[in-house]
């Protein structure tokens, strides 16, 4: 790696190694978007990412547009991106606050994995909700013992604050 | 370990080397092996005569001083080199049996916990899963690129042939070939394919024609720098040991040298080279119920102890070892050289010797009790003492029912907001005897009011009986953290003693092993009243605290000419010598009388004489029940 940089980079050499690797990430991600997820950096710092996420059709979450943030940590691709939801959601595995519970975003994270990556697994998650592993445990439970009517509640939530044309977050 | 409570002047060096021996692998020979683990040490020495770790082997295997006081127990220091060879010998046996590459067996093993005999058992059963399972090959669905060249090169071979290469470190290099990198167990593939016109990294997305790209037997390749970076994270950061690829979902994981080799690439990774070889022998300790890490912190030694185990044998011995260093370190110093051998040179500096119980995790000396009771005693007071202090002084027992009552304002009158009873709050009695002497209570006399007195003193009598015991042993580990203080002072008095009379340096030696036996007998003393709040009562009790008064008068008399000492020597300056003599006989005693209660409860445990008034696991029931204690 360090035979490759200029003597007057060696300093920054890891620095360089992340930066270049969140460009390219980040121009993938706008030339070639994953359908249903748009993910675009701030101006002033490229690590942080304005995202939204399309509710899956067919789940409780069809027809709402999520919003939430993605922050690259310092330690990025060998630490995993901090990812929230902004918008309210009611979903066993994602709390009050908008944090997720996804194995890729803890332990089972891997440097080979991407920002696209990440956000698939998210959009995923909204399709398969999983309340045997849950983050709010109240909406686990209704989700556990009355999948029908916890999903009515989701389609609610998804309807008051996630529905694009009223324009609510 | 025996002489730690002999007094001479002249102790000290060669303890250290003794308890240096080792008798770890003797252990292991006689417990889990047999002839088996004998003859293959045997063949090992012939295998690697020129390996100079096998030809010294006799040096390390010195026999233990048998253990001489039935409160010890036996056990061994090992160093990190010590554990490190023992583990080496495990994975030279096992990857003797399989014919397979020692990394290849270090995985295996570290897989299953360093459970050999389970080990084999999996392996002869079905090796292609274990070696899966484990991390050293890519299933069989899943082909590589690079596991077909292995299998390729040997293709008539068993599966377990091709095992053999399957941990090699596969150096893919577009460009640049070094093949100063291959040794024995690595293996250069020519590029081919794909790989042949420019390797993008797949982490850092570098597509320099310079970069290494480097694989593990699954052939997912990174450049060097993502695989050094990972590494670093993975160790720096998460303690871990089994770092596997860094492709999502592939299992396999970095042998040893691959890790070392990426690690050497960066200066902050040359620093972890010895943070992972830490890691990888506490994981073996850990495994291992004969073996324990040194819980001090910077110290990297192993104690072996196999008489404590079990679970059980701890209802009958309290296996208080050390790992022989002394001192935390202020720098983190080369593993392997926090040895035994600074802990000889602390006569100046006054280090904590790192003992610590093995059975349990109270990182201090708690004998005579044992670890089972003496948890429940450390969960008490940091329940109980300070609410307990608080209660007493502050509520009084509704004589009624029993409630806790706290009067915050008002006349004497109260009324139990429970039961409803009204009684005096001066005499306890009941309210109605009081007629309308209001304010003033003068019936001290009325029946009621000594009945209800005696039930409050019964209730009161278990939070006082806790009280007794919890002052007590709180007030003896006050003193035997001021002991510190009282160390410094010595040391200063010894200094003085010397200019002021004609002794020697060796010849004020006393002061230093009279504070030093001071501290040990407080620390016994404090634990003595956390088995005596436990013991049930009998003569056996009366017994023991016979024994904990006799040890605690020495003690504070002990205690007493040391404190008082100093001003009693400006007096009389001629007279050192009477002082001498009188501080080494109290120390004599001192120590006489702790080996005596050490000795003592220490037998009483094997003989099963102490009963609890708790229930406490492998014992009887309690004979006694407190009801009330709180």
């Amino acid at each position: 790696m360090r035979l490759c940089i200029p003597i007057s980079l060696i300093g920054c050499s890891s620095c360089t190694q992340n930066e270049k690797r969140i460009i390219k990430e980040t121009e993938r991600l706008v030339a070639d978007p994953a359908p249903g997820i748009t993910a675009s950096p701030h101006d002033d710092n490229l690590r942080y990412f304005d995202v939204t996420i399309q509710g899956p059709e067919g789940s409780p979450f069809q027809n709402g547009v999520f919003n939430l943030e993605l922050f690259l940590p310092e330690e990025y691709p060998m630490a995993p991106p901090k990812v929230r939801f902004l918008t309210k959601i009611y979903h066993p595995n994602i709390d009050k606050l908008g944090r997720i519970c996804l194995d890729i975003l803890k332990d089972k994270w891997s440097p080979a994995l991407q920002i696209r990556t990440v956000l698939l697994s998210v959009q995923a998650l909204l399709s398969a909700p999983n309340p045997d592993d849950p983050l709010a445990t109240d909406v686990a439970k209704h989700y556990k013992e009355n999948e029908e009517d916890a999903q009515r509640v989701s389609r609610e939530w998804t309807e008051k604050y996630a529905n694009i044309n009223k324009g609510v977050n | 370990m025996s002489s730690d409570y002999e007094f001479s002047d002249n102790e000290g060096e060669y303890y250290d080397s003794d308890e240096m021996m080792d008798d770890y692998q003797n252990d292991e020979d006689e417990e889990m092996e047999g002839d088996k683990y004998n003859n293959h040490n045997h063949n090992n020495n012939n295998m690697n005569d020129d390996d100079y770790d096998y030809t010294n082997d006799d040096d390390f295997r010195i026999p233990t001083k048998s253990k001489s006081k039935s409160y010890q127990v036996e056990y061994t220091s090992l160093t990190q080199s010590l554990v490190e060879k023992s583990m080496k010998e495990e994975v030279d046996h096992v990857s003797g049996i399989f014919g397979v590459e020692p990394s290849t067996a270090t995985l295996l093993l570290r897989h299953l916990g360093w459970n050999k005999e389970r080990l084999i058992d999996k392996y002869m059963e079905n090796p292609t899963q274990i070696l899966v399972d484990s991390g050293c090959q890519v299933p069989e669905t899943i082909p590589s690129p690079s596991s077909s060249h292995s299998v390729d090169d040997k293709s008539s071979s068993s599966s377990r042939r091709a095992t053999r290469s399957s941990s090699k470190l596969l150096l893919l290099s577009s460009s640049i070939t070094s093949p100063s990198r291959s040794s024995s167990a690595q293996k250069k593939i020519s590029s081919t394919s794909d790989s042949s016109m420019t390797f993008t990294c797949p982490i850092c997305y570098d597509d320099s024609p310079s970069l290494i790209a480097l694989s593990l037997t699954c052939a997912h390749s990174a450049c060097s720098g993502c695989w050094t970076a990972y590494a670093i994270s993975k160790i720096r950061d998460e303690g871990e040991h089994c770092i596997r690829c860094m492709t999502e979902g592939c299992a396999v994981v970095a042998p040893d040298e691959f890790i070392h080799r990426v690690l050497r690439d960066d200066d902050d990774g040359k620093d972890l080279e010895g943070r992972f070889e830490e890691l990888v022998v506490r994981g073996f300790v850990a495994s291992n119920p004969k073996l324990k890490f040194c819980p001090y912190p910077g110290c990297t030694n192993t104690v072996s102890c196999p008489s404590a185990a079990s679970k059980s044998v701890l209802s009958m011995l309290v296996p208080i070892v050390s790992c022989g260093a002394r001192g935390i370190p202020s720098s983190s110093q080369n593993p392997t050289s926090t040895s035994l051998s600074t802990a000889t040179n602390t006569s100046s500096a006054h280090t904590k010797e790192h003992i610590f119980c093995f059975g349990c995790p109270i990182e201090s000396d708690h004998r005579p009790v044992i670890c089972a009771v003496a948890r429940l005693w450390m969960k008490k007071c940091e329940d109980d003492s300070e609410t307990a202090n608080w209660i007493k002084s502050n509520t009084k027992e509704c004589s009624q029912c029993q409630s806790t009552i706290e009067k915050n304002g008002g006349c004497n009158h109260m009324t139990c907001k429970k039961c409803r009873y009204e009684f005096c709050w001066v005499c306890m009695g009941p309210w109605s005897e009081h007629g309308t002497a209001w304010y003033s209570c003068n019936r001290y006399d009325e029946k009621g009011g000594v009945e209800a007195r005696d039930a409050q003193s019964r209730s009161r009598a278990s939070l006082e009986r806790y009280l007794h015991y919890y002052n007590r042993w709180a007030n003896h580990e006050q003193s035997t953290k001021l002991s510190l203080d009282l160390y410094a002072k010595t040391e200063k008095k010894m200094t003085d003693m010397q200019i002021t009379s004609s002794l020697t340096w060796i010849e004020v030696q006393f002061m230093k092993k009279a504070v030093e036996a001071l501290e040990k007998c407080r620390e016994t003393l404090k634990w003595t009243y956390a088995m005596g709040y436990y013991l049930g009562r009998g003569n056996e009790k009366e017994l023991f605290e016979d024994n904990q008064r006799d040890l605690e008068r020495a003690v504070e008399d002990l205690a007493e000419l040391l404190e008082g000492g100093g001003v009693e020597m400006e007096k009389e300056k001629e007279n050192v010598g009477g002082l001498r003599q009188r501080i080494t006989d109290k120390t004599v005693y001192v120590q006489k009388r702790n080996e005596i209660m050490l000795e003592d409860t220490a037998i009483g445990f094997q003989d099963g004489r102490w009963k609890w008034n708790v229930g406490v696991d492998g014992f009887e029931e309690p004979i006694e029940d407190f009801g009330g204690v709180v």
